[in-house]
């Protein structure tokens, strides 16, 4: 059961994403782009060998862009805070913009509420993941595709 | 180099509180092009720091992907009255502070 859901969703996520670069126009060359395989070195660098979970975190991030030069974005991690259990640090990262990281966030148990916020860029429509690291070692993590009209980072200065 | 902080000037002791930061800065990427082909220098805010009475209670690192004018929010626990005292550091010797009272009752 669980394997036709994965390959299902597979296939959804392939279709959609084929569906999306039919759609979209190419409109200007990009020099450098990170690529999925430089965003996994990336998250390798943080949690190095250390497997990692899908869950407990929440990334909230609409699912439309109209301008990637402004994406509000909030990461959430179901969490007591207590000094026994708690958040240290949340990293988030992007498929496509040229560079793989977008901000790593420092916390501890004087957070209260593992909770943070920014406003990011993004470069493509593509996906974006949250890693939170835990106190007791371990590392979750959510993702989520965002679809963006109008790119941001390397747009020419008027 | 403008800073909109917002922190409850009043709260309980135990209170979780929200703190929301702007710090006015271009968040030039380095990646963009000016119509000569020149690439624009990068000139980002690179950390910024929170502290509570000389604590460290955030820290984030930042990256081209953050939006102008980054806008970060985190929460704390109050415990005490005291100070946040807020630091970001970046390119080419960046370096602005702020600070918010806070009366824990």
């Amino acid at each position: 059961m669980s394997e036709d859901q994965t390959t299902r969703r597979n296939f959804l996520a392939l279709a959609g994403g084929a569906a999306v670069a039919g759609a979209v126009p190419i409109v200007s060359v990009r020099p450098v782009q990170a690529t999925p395989a430089t965003m996994a070195a990336a998250i390798r660098n943080v949690v190095g060998e250390a497997e990692v979970h899908a869950g407990k975190v929440k990334l909230d991030i609409p699912p439309l862009v109209e301008n990637g030069n402004t994406v509000p974005m909030t990461v959430s991690i179901a969490s007591p805070m207590t000094s026994e259990d708690h958040v240290r640090s949340i990293h988030v990262f992007n498929e496509k913009n040229p560079q793989p990281n977008i901000g790593n966030f420092y916390l501890g148990p004087r957070a209260g509420r593992a909770q943070v916020s920014t406003r990011i860029r993004l470069a493509d429509s593509q996906k974006i993941t949250a890693i939170a690291h835990l106190s007791d070692g371990s590392f979750w993590s959510a993702s989520v595709d965002v679809v963006v009209t109008l790119a941001a980072c390397t747009e020419e200065v008027i | 180099m403008a800073a909109l902080i917002n922190v409850p000037p009043r709260a309980k002791r135990g209170d979780i509180i929200e703190i929301k930061t702007l710090m006015s800065h271009i968040m030039e990427t380095g990646y963009r092009r000016t119509t000569t082909g020149e690439i624009v220098p990068r000139d980002i805010i690179t950390s910024f720091t929170c502290r509570y009475n000389g604590a460290e209670i955030f820290r984030a690192d930042l990256f081209p992907a953050v939006a102008a004018n980054p806008f970060i929010s985190f929460f704390t626990i109050v415990a005490e009255s005291g100070t946040f005292d807020f630091e970001w550091i970046g390119d080419n010797g960046f370096s602005a502070t702020a600070k918010a009272a806070i009366t824990v009752e």
